[in-house]
């Protein structure tokens, strides 16, 4: 048993740190009973989970993490909670009618998990070595030739969910062969509708129409 | 040549056929226009083929298409199309065409008119599918399907009971020659492994067929044609065929199919001279049979049934000139035969339409009131009998040349007393249902419309001229036109004098007995009386057969059913009573315990379902717990397992 | 390990030579933490969109064992990396159809609590 050294305690340092982040954020993004707030530190959790891949010298992954995580699916849920509720909305219960057998059953879960990761042995972290080149170049050359073509189906599966989500989410009034112009025209008066009522938020105002 | 003709003319009264069965009372003349339109072109293009076969005989078609591959063996569909063929074609499709046509007539206001006209496009195109066949396997076919045609037309007054049995008579009888044929096509088949002529005629003539196969074969093709050419002894039915509709008898039971036994040994010669036995009994079964029939035919006073005589007898000459190797002869003779006999019935049949009698002694003096029909009908008996320059001479006499050529003189003999009693018995009918005083019936006689006589005209016309192609010098002989290999056939002249005179002679004595009256007829037949009933009665061989088969089969059939009535059937009422029994009882069982179960069955599945349905909630998390303890048990399990 | 801790050897040296020597199998620990946070709140949000965010917590918490795992076996093997990437993409190709679901789900039914949505239940 040697002796830790001192890169080793400021490594557990921040291993323990952004551990401690990401486990409370990810509790708070649950149990918040405002999804705003929620949202935020799901924001949190991912954020620190950048940090993580950086301990773990993945700096491209981390930035593709900020960059797409943070910055791309944060702000969507972001724009969705607003879209669908009130910011605030102390009086909804925010847990389901199971809420018992689930929170009981995720429990178990993580005990049982936690009992086999115990039993499963990884060799400890070798060293990085001089080369500091960066996974970056790596892991384009991988996506670009021995990845190149589930990195090209993914493409594909990104447009299409894409096209999907635009048919999806788009407003059943354009769908009726409705020209551009007319529904633009009809979305302007319907704002105009709602901005005279401090108290919608429009889009319950347009589905009360139909 | 275009071997699409050929098919072409088979094809179109098989068309015809379907037409005129589906949606043939939608046409002109009730349907019969889309058979005679049909056979129309099918007779132009079989002179068509005619005479590109007259013109260049290698032109022959001998085409084969695989019909069925068993692996080891395979049956072909094939056209053979040679000379010999082309003028059967030529003859079935004229012939019926006069039929056809003649029928307009004749059958006109039946109430199944447009069915008969189909019947009629079914037998042509079964006659004319064996004349195109290539082996003997399509020929059977085609075989089988010309009996099927001739029972339904045999019987197509089914409401009398003498046709409908008349029809069951010749198909069964007919049955017992396709039998043997089966039996000799199959042995042929079993030992050679084709159905082709082709093949067949080669291997026979190499000696590469064992002689027994050659005797079984050669034995049964000629048995299936002594059943359908009415020879000896399976003669019985042709007569009785005489209830169906006189054209058909004409286009049948005269002209075409029964000759298809004669055109069948003619075609398979080859197979028959390598046993010289059995060429033997075909000369004189054919001998034989034309002796008997004329014999019989003396007697009668149905004027259908002389004819069918005749018809039996003539066939027996075919049969005989293919006995003794004389293939040319014989189908020379069936094509005139073919003219003249169907002339004679239509001519016949003509009377009967006008007098709605078959018995000659109720006619008399009819000449003066069926001018035509009495005409064609002597150009038809003077061409039977075998007077020249009528056609029967030529080929009559052709035959009775080759008979004596090959040596069999008892033979020729019967042939040449065959020619008198034929001479006889047709101016007997003539004699005495064309002239003499005129019957009651006779008085109200009246020609028969244009549409019937003209095919008269036609095929009397033909029954002069069709003999002189084997005059030297007007025509090629009948031998290059049917592309027989050349039999060195000069004429004759004792035999052709011989023939001349007992066709004289035989004329004279019936012209002498019924004519002239210079011996009253009767008398003859007291005088010898025990002939004359025997002749009258056609040698009892109906009631021969019917004492030695008929009877035989039926008294067993009736001890069989007498077994089956006491011990069959009392075990099967025994069963059946048991039966009831039994389930009664079951019925008792079954609602009780069946049903019971069956009941309960569902009442279980649907108490269960009703408890089972309330998990599906609808709520998804619900579902996602429900999986998750899934995957939980898994985990625990690699737990206690690692 | 943490399994057979008995509480007395919290005090050990080669105890907290373990805790503080940060292995791959912490990054596991950590990544089934997470792992069954998002589960659980799969299992007991009403609001949809929580569901949704509890999901990437739960891609994010693979992502973590991947990348550790990856690290394990050799900084120069881009395999785990590459798989990120990929569940990176499908992540965010699941979220934006997920939500754009959610937005037709609330604009028929007003409303995205998802005890509601039981239509198809028997």
């Amino acid at each position: 048993m040697t002796g830790l050294e001192t890169e080793e305690i400021l490594s557990a340092i921040v291993f323990y740190l952004l551990s401690g982040v990401v486990v409370g954020s990810s509790i708070l993004v649950i149990t918040l009973r405002n999804i705003f707030r929620s949202a935020l530190f799901l924001l949190l959790a991912f954020f620190a989970t950048a940090g993580l891949f950086i301990t773990l010298d993945a700096e491209f992954i981390a930035a593709v993490q900020v960059l797409i995580y943070v910055g791309a699916i944060g702000v969507l849920i972001l724009f969705a909670i607003m879209l669908t509720r009130r910011i605030q909305d102390p009086v909804a219960k925010s847990t389901t009618r199971s809420f018992i057998l689930g929170a009981f059953v995720s429990a178990a879960f993580l005990f049982f998990l936690i009992l086999i990761l115990g039993k499963i042995y990884l060799p400890p972290f070798p060293e990085t070595g001089a080369d500091t080149e960066g996974i970056t170049k790596g892991i384009g050359r991988m996506l670009l030739t021995y990845y190149l073509l589930p990195f090209e189906v993914v493409s594909v599966l990104l447009v299409g969910a894409l096209i999907g989500a635009v048919v999806i989410a788009r407003k059943e009034e354009a769908r009726g062969g409705e020209p551009p112009e007319v529904a633009l025209e009809r979305e302007r008066k319907d704002r105009e509708i709602t901005d005279s009522k401090p108290d919608g938020n429009g889009l319950e105002q347009n589905d009360r129409k139909h | 040549m275009n071997p699409v003709l050929p098919v072409l003319i088979f094809a179109l009264p098989v068309l015809s056929f379907g037409i005129t069965v589906l949606i043939g009372r939608y046409f002109p003349l009730k349907g019969a226009s889309v058979g005679i339109l049909g056979l129309v072109v099918s007779f132009i293009l079989s002179c068509v083929v005619f005479y590109q076969l007259q013109v260049d005989p290698t032109r022959t078609i001998d085409l084969s298409v695989t019909w069925l591959d068993f692996g080891e063996y395979t049956i072909d569909l094939g056209i053979l199309i040679d000379r010999f063929a082309a003028v059967m074609l030529v003859v079935v499709t004229l012939v019926s065409l006069c039929v056809h046509i003649y029928s307009l007539g004749y059958m006109k206001g039946d109430r199944r008119f447009t069915t008969y006209y189909a019947y009629l496009s079914l037998f042509t195109m079964s006659m004319l599918g064996i004349v195109i066949s290539n082996n003997l396997f399509q020929l059977f076919v085609f075989w089988e399907l010309v009996g099927v045609s001739s029972y339904l037309l045999i019987g197509f007054w089914f409401e009398r009971k003498p046709a409908a049995m008349a029809g069951m008579k010749a198909f069964v009888v007919c049955r017992i020659g396709d039998f043997g044929f089966l039996i000799g096509i199959l042995s042929l088949f079993v030992a050679t492994g084709t159905f082709s002529f082709g093949a067949l005629f080669g291997l026979s003539q190499a000696g590469a067929i064992s002689s027994a196969v050659l005797v079984v074969g050669a034995l049964g093709i000629f048995f299936g044609a002594v059943g359908k050419s009415a020879q000896l002894p399976l003669y019985v039915w042709l007569p009785d065929a005489m209830e169906g509709p006189t054209p058909v008898s004409a286009l049948i039971h005269a002209a075409t199919m029964v000759a298809a036994g004669v055109y069948l040994v003619a075609r398979t010669l080859p197979i028959f001279s390598t046993v010289p036995q059995i060429m033997e009994v075909v000369a004189w079964v054919g001998g034989l049979t034309a002796l008997f029939s004329a014999t019989i035919a003396v007697a009668q006073v149905d004027i259908k049934r002389i004819l069918a005589y005749s018809t039996i007898s003539q066939l027996g000459y075919m049969m005989l000139a293919c006995g003794v190797g004389a293939g040319a002869s014989a189908i020379f003779h069936l094509s005139t035969h073919a003219f003249f006999k169907a002339l004679l019935f239509l001519g016949a049949g003509s009377v009967i339409h006008s007098l709605h009698t078959n018995d000659i002694r109720e006619m008399g003096g009819l000449f003066s009131n069926m001018k035509t029909t009495a005409t064609v009908f002597i150009i038809g008996a003077l061409s039977l009998a075998g007077f020249p320059p009528f056609s029967g001479f030529f080929s009559k006499d052709e035959i009775m040349v080759s008979v004596l050529e090959s040596g069999h003189v008892w033979l020729y003999w019967i042939v040449v007393f065959t020619a008198f009693l034929t001479a006889f018995y047709i101016f007997r009918l003539i004699f005495i249902a064309f002239f003499g005083e005129q019957s009651e019936r006779s008085k109200h006689a009246e020609e028969s419309p244009k549409v019937m006589t003209v095919p008269m005209v036609v095929l009397a016309v033909l029954s002069v001229v069709a003999g002189w192609i084997a005059i030297p010098g007007v025509g090629p002989g009948f031998a290059e036109i049917g592309g027989f290999e050349l039999h060195h056939l000069h004429i004759n002249w004792s035999a052709m004098g011989t023939s001349f005179l007992v066709v004289l002679m035989g004329i004279g004595v019936a012209w002498a007995i019924y004519s002239r009256r210079f011996v009253e007829s009767r008398s003859i037949y007291n005088t010898f009386k025990p002939i004359s009933k025997l002749l009258e009665n056609k040698w009892y061989v109906d009631e021969i057969y019917n004492f030695f088969i008929v009877q035989p089969v039926i008294f067993f059939s009736r001890l069989l059913f007498a077994f089956d009535m006491v011990i069959v059937d009392g075990a099967v009422n025994l069963a059946g009573w048991l039966g009831v029994r039994l389930s009664k009882f079951e019925g008792e069982f079954d609602l009780a315990v069946v049903d019971g179960a069956v009941n309960g069955t569902a009442w279980t599945a649907r108490t269960f379902g009703r408890a089972v349905r309330r998990i599906q909630t609808g709520l998804i998390q619900e579902y996602v717990i429900v999986a998750s303890v899934a995957i939980l048990a898994l985990i625990i399990i690699g737990y206690y397992l690692m | 390990m943490i399994g057979s801790i008995n509480i007395l050897d919290i005090l050990k040296p080669e105890l907290i030579c373990a805790i503080v020597r940060v292995t791959p199998t912490h990054y596991l620990y950590v990544a089934g933490i997470v792992f069954c946070i998002g589960l659980m709140g799969v299992m007991i949000r009403r609001n949809a969109i929580a569901i949704l965010m509890s999901i990437e917590l739960m891609l994010n918490a693979v992502n973590i064992v991947l990348i550790a795992g990856g690290r394990a076996y050799g900084p120069k093997t881009y395999d785990a990396s590459s798989f990120v990437i990929f569940i990176i993409a499908v992540a965010a190709a699941e979220a934006i159809v997920g939500l754009a679901l959610i937005l037709a789900a609330y604009r028929h039914m007003k409303d995205i609590n998802i005890d509601d949505m039981s239509i198809m239940k028997w």
